[in-house]
């Protein structure tokens, strides 16, 4: 049996629905371009959601308006039970803590160091840290994703892949409870794009991290998803397992999976 | 006929609809900017401050543009005496050269063209470093970290040059004077203690004071412009130089503005 069927085999498996994240009738429009036009999804603790779609078809805006990025028009987001819409500052950075997000290009503080970078997060998060203690996580966090040798070195020194790497050893140095991924493998080359996708799916088993991932790639989605959503013109379209999707008698469907 | 009265009146309707859209557009940038700025007094009464972050920014605006000011201010003093001379000697009036440079510096020119020269170093950078973190993203990456990214990166930076612009300005001050000294001894003979007693002797309180309040407000101002432009950066690497190139304009504006009711201020009290 190949490495990738016990993987996918192992991810395949449907974990306990205890709902994290719900969406309820979603929409927003950037001007007279309505981008959700009604999107409701719930995220169960454990799993692994991968949201596939075309460019423009609102699945980033959808993670974005998850974590306070994007303010939506219409419609309700409960992240671990509490309506966010109701949140006050305080409680959104609460919710925001126990969140990851890994953005598309990494997001790295381009003035500061790797090791900066993860101990900025860290220490604005983790109070009363000695200096000892945050050297001994950021070299943790940098292990997992194996660059500890590129501890010093600065963003503009690495390369996209590396970029990605740091990016999320900052998002798991603070241990959160869900990770939103924002195109995790684009403009990467596959075998890359193949190394960051099991660097997701450790991560997931390290942690025990529920994950959405938005992604074009297929080979990542089907080594790192439980279910897929497929979102088309601001709605979901599709939702079922890698192997159901693609089997869909949706021919609409199925052209992502050619 | 006809024709000719409806081509006018379309015309003159695009005409007014352009001018609409300009007074809107001035009108909304006046409003996001004062909202902007209402946050900045809200953020540094409520929250916990980035102390390391502003002593970062106090050495990068401060220390490191004491060269240029450095330079600029020796060159100001320097030609203004130069200028001055031949005029007053024709009054009879060369030994008020050093009162009069130090005046003219103290109380308007190394203000103003010090404030301008930050405008263009330090307002440019920050509007350049804050719309480039906009533009990949680093702004929201530390705003879903939980951190307060206008905190962080607005009111260090704000509070850096209301409190270093004030301090430049001293020193191209005293620069100034004695670019002027190097100056009346071009074509003159003067001692630098007899030259400095000569400057010392003709400033007063009020010509410090009112000069120095206003430095206050231009640093202030820079800060502002700059990290405004900066962090309301549009998707895009353009934009970045739209907005450093904006906040430098912008910022220069202001500074004249803010002198003008200065002057009239200091003018009506004293």
């Amino acid at each position: 049996m190949t490495k990738e069927k016990t993987l996918l085999q192992e991810t395949n498996a449907t974990p306990k629905r205890e709902s994290v994240i719900e969406i309820k009738n979603l929409k927003k429009a950037f001007g007279k371009n309505a981008v959700l036009k009604g999107v409701t999804l719930s995220v169960y603790k454990g799993e692994d959601l991968v949201i596939l779609g075309r460019s423009g078809s609102g699945k980033s805006v959808t993670i974005k308006c998850l974590v306070g990025l994007v303010v939506p028009d219409n419609g309700s987001m409960h992240i671990f039970e509490k309506d966010v819409s109701q949140l006050n500052h305080k409680e959104w950075d609460d919710v925001r803590t126990r969140i990851g997000f890994l953005f598309q290009n990494g997001a790295l503080y381009d003035s500061m160091s790797v090791r900066q970078n993860l101990a900025f997060t860290l220490t604005h998060h983790t109070k009363n840290l000695t200096e000892a203690e945050v050297t001994e996580r950021v070299i943790e966090a940098l292990e997992n994703v194996g660059l500890e040798a590129a501890i010093d070195k600065m963003p503009a020194e690495l390369s996209g892949g590396m970029r990605k790497r740091v990016g999320l050893a900052r998002t798991i140095i603070i241990k959160p409870e869900i990770i939103l991924y924002d195109e995790p493998t684009t403009g990467l080359d596959s075998i890359t794009s193949r190394e960051i996708s099991e660097l997701i799916l450790a991560v997931q088993k390290k942690y025990h991290t529920t994950s959405m991932i938005i992604t074009h790639d297929m080979a990542c989605a089907k080594l790192t998803s439980n279910r897929i959503v497929i979102l088309r013109e601001g709605i979901i379209h599709a939702e079922g397992t890698y192997l159901e999707l693609e089997k869909s008698d949706d021919e609409w469907v199925r052209s992502f999976f050619i | 006929m006809l024709l000719h009265q409806f081509q006018h009146a379309n015309k003159t309707i695009k005409k007014d609809t352009i001018l609409d859209a300009y007074f809107k557009n001035i009108f909304e940038e006046i409003g996001k900017g004062s909202q902007f700025t209402a946050r900045f007094f809200k953020e540094i009464t409520t929250t916990s401050f980035e102390i390391k972050e502003f002593f970062w920014q106090c050495f990068v605006i401060g220390y490191k543009s004491l060269p240029l000011v450095t330079i600029t201010g020796f060159i100001m003093g320097l030609v203004l005496t130069i200028q001055s001379r031949p005029t007053l000697s024709k009054f009879g009036a060369e030994s008020w050269l050093p009162s009069m440079v130090s005046l003219s510096l103290i109380r308007e020119i190394a203000p103003v063209i010090t404030a301008l020269i930050c405008a263009g170093k330090i307002g440019s950078g920050i509007g350049a470093e804050l719309g480039s973190m906009k533009v990949t993203e680093q702004i929201d990456a530390m705003e879903v970290s939980a951190i307060n990214p206008y905190k962080y990166l607005v009111v260090t930076r704000v509070l850096a040059t209301t409190l270093m612009i004030p301090i430049l300005v001293f020193y191209a001050d005293f620069i100034g004077i004695f670019g002027g000294y190097i100056g009346y001894n071009i074509h003159g003979n003067i001692s630098m203690f007899r030259y400095f007693t000569n400057v010392l002797e003709h400033l007063e309180f009020l010509d410090i004071f009112p000069a120095t309040i206003k430095t206050f407000f231009f640093g202030f101002s820079i800060g502002m412009i700059g990290s405004y432009k900066g962090f309301n950066a549009e998707n895009g690497t353009e934009s970045v130089g739209k907005a450093a190139n904006s906040a430098v304009v912008t910022a220069s504006l202001v500074i004249f503005i803010i002198d003008m009711v200065a002057v009239q201020i200091t003018d009506f009290l004293y």
